[in-house]
């Protein structure tokens, strides 16, 4: 095995995820583009399927499982390629992982072709789907722990071989992640196997409906930024390589991502501001605590940016912009991820605007919401995931990115992003108007502040007929790439430090204290309100509604 | 941990803008009322026909142009389906669900809260222009969930 390379059978690992991840995408986009048709009024379904029904299988397969896919095969070969091979344990569990988060995908998927679980991704009670709907969802997540558990042990024993040295950045950034997810999910797994299961299966009549929505959302918000760490990933250590520079600071991008664990979780609340049963000083002070998050987000930008400047002036830029010209423009494995980047900056300001205390109240449940997170994870998370594919199926296979299938890409990422300026901006448009999200063609009895959204609906349908054609083009890559590009070495590349920088300090890889802080921070904002609801909020009989 | 020059005046500058931005969003919460809905009032979601003021859904006068809306959300109506409420009136609107979650939203105000069942959650708004408002749920609520709407006609006075 050369260096830099990574072990074939760690490969198939990897390939095995980003072969589901792929498969979900594929699903999920055909639910997609009907969906759009059919809320543009140009489309009726046939054979009994449901609008709703779509919803659910197009938030499951693409907000689920290709993320959690896509993330846990990245990871596996980020810490195979920085770590060395996956020792037998780690390698079992993430089999053990994928086998599991398969089954429990195929149980899910299936409930939701035969109509028994349209209740979408969010499955708020009381609509009720049926048992094997949750059980699914418990599998997908109990397989990513398992595979959380085999990445953590690689870890460690890689630290316990390296005495006294600091890990390796991808690793330790997909440990980082992994650790977020698993204190993330409790909450999830909490609700789903205490309340959903039991009174799914009849054991329990009625269900605490605001305890479980709080406990979702304690997972919710946390879920955003298990898609983002892995994007930033690639954007800090990545990316680098890719334009011929360095890492801007090693210290700085572990302090963003310790910062990222504690001030992604207790912030649920401000998916529930419009909520009865909450008082107002709880969701105030998760508000406070959402926004810290500014600041870790402030640093990646700017370390980003000075990475580029950095790297443009070694190269002999000159002037204030001269380093913009250096960037690899027509490097795929740059563009793609450069333009998540971009789109994020109206993403962020959009996710500011939703987290305010009194502005959530324009946009809440209307089409803004939808239009915001396909900015944020349809374009930034899966443009810089499309990047990450460009060289890390090859790489696996033994195959090579070749200039027209790099071509191909760049223009894939064109068509992502007008499709998706159409099909958000007209959602954040129309939703500003009061256009409400998760809703099937209607005009309300044609009334003239419904009819007003009409035009705004059908520019939303163009975008998503474009955005088809690009899932389109990234599947032939991603299949090309995977089979019958030609035999061939391509990189995965990992950035170094700059020869300057200065020694890592081993507090930023004390796990102690950062899940310490954050349990700390997730007490102080959840017990009270939690004692409060456990206490005080009524429980529902279920309904099924669809 | 050494920290470029440039990058503590652009964090600096971020903090503060943030800090000053809570305190905006705090102070229009606290010291001038705008919280979001947060009712904190309970009741039995399987008796609210026989519960007040739910026993008596629609518009009741409760001072000088200030009324009481007591509104019903269930699959997929609105109750009472016809609202009449005088241009400038101040209403305070008070909402609970019969059976799964729902939204409310008044569409082109700034009316939008969450109902869930078990729980009441209310808003006060003055109307202030004349004509026909779009009520609906935006909380997906079933199969039949594009079709629940009312109107609010406000009539000139």
């Amino acid at each position: 095995m050369k260096s830099g390379t990574i072990h074939q059978n760690d490969g198939k690992l990897a390939l095995a995820h980003i072969a589901v991840a792929y498969t979900a995408l594929f699903l999920g986009a055909i639910a997609g583009l009907l969906q759009a048709f059919v809320r543009s009024g140009t489309l009726e379904l046939p054979a009994g399927i449901g609008y709703y029904q779509l919803l659910t299988a197009h938030g499951v397969l693409l907000a689920l499982v290709f993320t959690t896919f896509f993330i846990i095969g990245f990871l596996y070969a980020s810490m195979s390629r920085t770590t060395g091979e996956l020792i037998t344990i780690a390698k079992k569990a993430g089999w053990i992982g994928f086998w599991l988060m398969t089954i429990g995908t195929a149980i899910t998927t299936v409930m939701i072709l035969l109509n028994k679980a349209t209740v979408l991704y969010t499955f708020y009670a009381p609509l009720k789907a049926s048992p094997w709907f949750y059980i699914g969802l418990t599998l997908v997540v109990v397989g990513s722990w398992v595979s959380g558990f085999g990445m953590f042990r690689q870890y460690a024993v890689w630290k316990k071989e390296n005495d006294g040295k600091t890990s390796p950045l991808l690793s330790f950034m997909a440990v980082a992640t992994m650790i977020l997810w698993l204190i993330a999910t409790l909450g999830v797994a909490i609700t789903v196997l205490f309340q959903f299961i039991p009174w799914s299966f009849g054991l329990t009549d009625k269900i605490n409906v605001l305890l479980s929505r709080t406990l979702f959302w304690y997972f919710g918000h946390p879920l955003v930024y298990f898609w983002l760490l892995p994007t930033y990933m690639v954007w800090y250590v990545i990316i680098p390589k890719i334009i011929g520079g360095k890492i801007f600071s090693d210290s700085l991008a572990r302090l963003a991502f310790a910062l990222f664990i504690l001030f992604s979780i207790p912030v649920g609340f401000h998916h529930q501001i419009l909520e009865s049963g909450i008082d107002p000083f709880w969701k105030f002070l998760q508000i406070v605590l959402t926004f810290m998050v500014v600041i870790p987000s402030l640093m990646t930008a700017f370390a980003l940016f000075a990475t580029f400047e950095m790297s443009g002036r070694e190269k002999g830029a000159r002037g204030l912009f001269g380093w913009v010209k250096t960037l690899p423009w027509s490097d795929v494995r740059f563009f793609a991820p450069f333009m998540g980047m971009l789109i994020f900056i109206p993403g962020g300001a959009g996710g500011i605007i939703n987290a305010s205390n009194q502005m959530n109240q324009v946009i809440h449940n209307t089409l803004w919401v939808t239009g915001h997170f396909h900015l944020t994870v349809a374009t930034t998370v899966a443009l810089t995931f499309f990047g990450v594919s460009y060289w890390l199926i090859p790489h696996l296979t033994g195959r090579t990115l070749t200039p027209r299938l790099n071509k191909l890409g760049m223009i894939q990422t064109v068509f992502w992003c007008v499709g998706m300026l159409l099909m958000s901006g007209a959602m954040h448009t129309v939703g500003l108007f009061g256009a409400p999200r998760r809703t099937a063609y209607t005009t309300y009895g044609d009334h003239p502040q419904a009819l007003e959204w009409m035009s705004y609906q059908t520019i939303m349908a163009v975008g998503g007929a474009i955005l088809f054609v690009a899932i389109l083009m990234i599947l032939f890559i991603v299949i090309r790439l995977a089979t019958t590009a030609p035999k061939g070495t391509e990189e995965f590349p990992v950035g170094e430090v700059r020869d300057d920088a200065e020694k890592t300090p081993l507090l930023l890889e004390n796990w102690k204290i950062w899940i310490g802080l954050s349990v700390i921070l997730i007490a102080i904002a959840y017990t009270i309100p939690l004692i409060d609801i456990i206490e005080n909020a009524p429980s529902s009989p279920g309904f099924k509604f669809w | 941990m050494h920290m470029h020059k440039l990058e503590k005046i652009w964090l600096v500058i971020g903090t503060a803008t943030l800090v000053m931005f809570l305190t905006i969003v705090g102070i229009s919460a606290f010291a001038q009322g705008h919280h979001p809905p947060s009712d904190k009032t309970v009741l039995d979601p399987e008796k609210v026909d026989s519960t007040k003021p739910f026993d008596q859904p629609g518009l009741r006068k409760i001072g000088e142009n200030e009324y009481e809306l007591v509104l019903i959300s269930q699959a997929f109506s609105f109750l009472p389906n016809e609202i009449k409420i005088p241009e400038g009136a101040k209403v305070h609107i008070v909402v609970t669900s019969k059976d799964v979650v729902h939204g409310l939203e008044i569409v082109g105000t700034n009316v939008n809260m969450m109902v869930t069942p078990g729980h009441v959650n209310s808003h006060t708004y003055t109307f202030k222009k004349s004509g026909s408002y779009l009520v609906i749920c935006n909380e997906y609520c079933g199969a039949g969930h594009q079709m629940m709407s009312t109107k609010i006609e406000v009539t000139e006075t």
